[in-house]
């Protein structure tokens, strides 16, 4: 067996590690679909999931593909600039601790959906809201069917891309249609734990062979420094020719945030014009750099599949206590990928040469692989399976959890809600797992044309849609009294509607390299900006819509907000809380 | 959206609502601000002063450090901070709502 796997190419412990999560996640789920019986336990776990489960799956489901590859393998490509999205990652639950968590529990609806029409007592934008349930989940589920391809190409070398997708994608479909919310509630808890574990111990061990974090980091000079100071032990390959300058790797400000200026000076024809865009280079920068942050943090404030997650608290303040926990345990996880990255820019610079799954979107599970060179190849290929193991529930947890809050929302609303609200609990369950067959055959669709495209820059584009349509309607609607449905849907209809066509627009052209578009690109750098990170003007363009539109409106403001209000903001303890779907009525007509 | 007999009317009026909604949207945009001044000042720093940022601290630059490190605990403690006090905030509304209650 192992003669045959080593002919193929392929380490055995990589593939048992990988086998192993898969193996387990599967049997999870066919284990707790045998207790998830009524449409509750399927939508929302029963609502009845401690905060520390609750906190570890939210975490377990948040880590993406894109957390435990892509942050690594762009800090590698882009470095400090690459920072912003772990951090951003991170810290975005501040904001939806702050001001969304709490009120929205206590409003007591299943879906974002349900939220929308509850609070404006409108099935129209029941309509409108699921429609970007789905636009941002697929956004989503794409980059995650890349980070699959690219795992699979790398255990079984030779294999396409595309397989990988269809096989991780026909695993999870068939595992979510089993099981729904509450299978994988309990799967996404554990995926948590594996994916901390898959992360820090391979860079333990490997930093305590081949060098720290910060010795490494070290070994990189930055623009007053005039040779690279490695300190004693650290080794250095030289770096290839596509590889980024240490002075800019280094430094804000570099190759991410500058890409649009630099392909514009290189087009440049007149010294004149080179100097112009030189000097504009910086600042517009800076912008990219405070786009890209509205986007994260307000993006992670608007994710549906993990708003979603919420309702499984028991109350508001449970609520809020899981946020804080989730980004304890997100953030401790957050450091380490970039440590990834930092130590295979100094020993794995030949992953520059190549682009999208074959580069250095694969550094996390190729770094381990160093110390077979340094006379530990057991050790090399057990650590190297460890962090293949975490990669597979890094995208298996994150499609499992889009899934199921896509599925919900054809199954849920569309079906549920418009085409048959006669329909029987039955026949609901029937259609979800239909819907999820759907989804996730339209996902896997769609992940096999994403291959060139950097995992984590896809993720980025998914948060700039939440933070342009959800995030605005959330926050508006839990505090502002005024808003009324016209203003809602206009704000977030407009807001979504356009970072979503000036974000196809940059991926259509680089995709499918659109010569007029990116022309058009290299004569305006700053649009490229504007459109490749829209959230600087998409997010407030949303939030004054909202507030225009609303107060032109007025008198549409539904009569019994007050008490919405009261029943968003009250402490429980006054016994205001309603389920604004009755438990009861779970098993009739929820 | 029944209203539930058990609960005083007092709560039910808009001054109470305003109450509420101003205390806990008080507390949420002053961590809020804790947060949002962080960001942005930190790209202002690396671009105003970017040897200053620059600058070695154990190995790592200055700037690196605080994103890539430092930035983690700082959030937690913004949010330890806010679910203390959101806590204590909602007790005392709800001991002060159902006393008016038994009065």
């Amino acid at each position: 067996m192992n003669a045959l796997l080593a002919a193929a190419g392929i380490d055995p412990w990589i593939a048992i590690c990988s086998l192993v999560t898969v193996v387990i996640t599967v049997g999870m789920g066919f284990w707790t679909a045998g207790k998830s019986k009524s449409a509750g336990d399927f939508f929302v776990a029963g609502r009845s999931v401690s905060v520390g489960w609750n906190a570890s799956a939210i975490s377990g489901e948040y880590l993406s593909a894109a957390s435990f590859m892509g942050v690594a393998g762009m800090v590698m490509l882009n470095g400090y600039d690459a920072l912003w999205y772990p951090v951003c990652y991170a810290c975005g639950y501040l904001f939806l601790l702050l001001f969304i968590a709490g009120p929205l529990r206590r409003f007591g609806a299943y879906t974002i959906p349900d939220f929308a029409e509850g609070r404006y007592d409108s099935p129209v934008f029941r309509k409108i809201a699921v429609c970007f349930v789905l636009f941002i989940g697929f956004f989503y589920t794409m980059p995650q069917m890349k980070g699959a391809g690219t795992t699979l190409a790398y255990i079984f070398p030779g294999l396409h891309y595309s397989v990988g997708v269809i096989v991780v994608g026909a695993v999870i479909t068939l595992n979510v249609s089993l099981g729904g919310m509450k299978g994988i509630t309990l799967v996404q808890a554990f995926q948590y734990w594996l994916k901390v574990f898959a992360i820090t111990v391979p860079i333990f061990v490997l930093a305590s062979i081949v060098g720290h974090y910060q010795q490494h980091l070290e070994a990189n000079k930055t623009a007053q420094e005039t040779v690279a100071a490695a300190p004693a032990g650290i080794e250095r390959k030289a770096l290839t020719a596509k590889a980024p300058k240490d002075e800019q790797w280094i430094a804000p400000f570099g190759s991410l945030t500058t890409k649009a200026v630099d392909t514009a000076i290189k087009a440049a024809k007149t010294p004149e014009e080179k100097a112009a865009l030189e000097a504009n280079k910086k600042p517009y920068s800076l912008l990219y750099t405070y786009s890209l942050i509205i986007a994260l943090v307000c993006g992670t404030a608007g994710l549906p599949h993990i708003l979603v997650r919420f309702y499984t608290n028991p109350d508001g303040v449970a609520a809020k206590r899981t946020t804080m926990w989730v980004m304890i345990l997100i953030g401790v996880f957050y450091v380490f990928p970039p440590v990834y990255g930092v130590i295979g820019r100094s020993l794995m610079p030949e992953l520059y040469e190549a682009i999208g799954s074959k580069g250095t979107d694969k550094v996390v599970l190729e770094l381990p692989t160093l110390l077979a060179g340094r006379d530990h190849p057991l050790l090399g290929s057990v650590l190297s399976g460890i962090t293949c193991a975490g990669a597979f529930a890094a995208f298996m947890s994150t499609f499992s959890g889009l899934l199921v809050s896509m599925s919900s929302a054809l199954a849920h609303d569309i079906y549920g809600r418009m085409l048959k609200p006669e329909s029987s609990p039955e026949q609901r369950l029937k259609a979800f797992k239909w819907a999820a067959v759907i989804i996730g055959v339209v996902s896997v669709g769609l992940g096999t044309q994403v291959e060139k495209l950097n995992i984590n820059y896809l993720v980025g584009q998914a948060f700039a849609i939440a933070a342009a349509s959800y995030f605005p309607l959330l926050f508006m609607s839990v505090w502002w009294r005024g808003m009324t449905m016209r203003g809602a849907a206009t704000g977030m209809l407009v807001g979504g509607l356009m970072a979503l066509g000036a974000i196809t627009l940059t991926t259509l052209s680089d995709v499918y390299a659109v010569q007029a578009l990116a022309d058009f690109w290299v004569a305006h750098p700053l649009a490229r900006i504007l459109c490749e990170q829209p959230a600087i003007w998409a997010v407030p363009l949303s939030i004054i819509l909202m507030i225009v539109v609303s107060k032109a409106t007025a008198s549409t403001i539904p009569s019994d907000v007050r008490m919405k209000m009261l029943v968003l903001h009250a402490p429980e303890a006054l016994g205001l809380k309603q389920e604004y779907i009755k438990e009861h009525e779970g098993l009739g007509g929820h | 959206m029944s209203e539930s007999p058990s609960t005083p009317d007092s709560i039910h009026t808009d001054a109470f609502l305003a109450r509420l909604m101003r205390d806990q949207l008080k507390l949420s945009i002053a961590c809020a601000l804790c947060f949002v001044v962080a960001l942005v000042a930190l790209p202002l720093l690396n671009y105003f002063q970017p040897e200053f940022m620059a600058q070695r601290v154990f190995g790592f630059t200055l700037t690196w450090l605080i994103l890539g490190v430092l930035f983690f605990p700082f959030v937690w403690i913004i949010s330890y901070v806010f679910i203390k006090r959101s806590i204590a905030l909602e007790d005392a509304e709800a001991k002060a709502a159902l006393d008016g209650l038994t009065k």
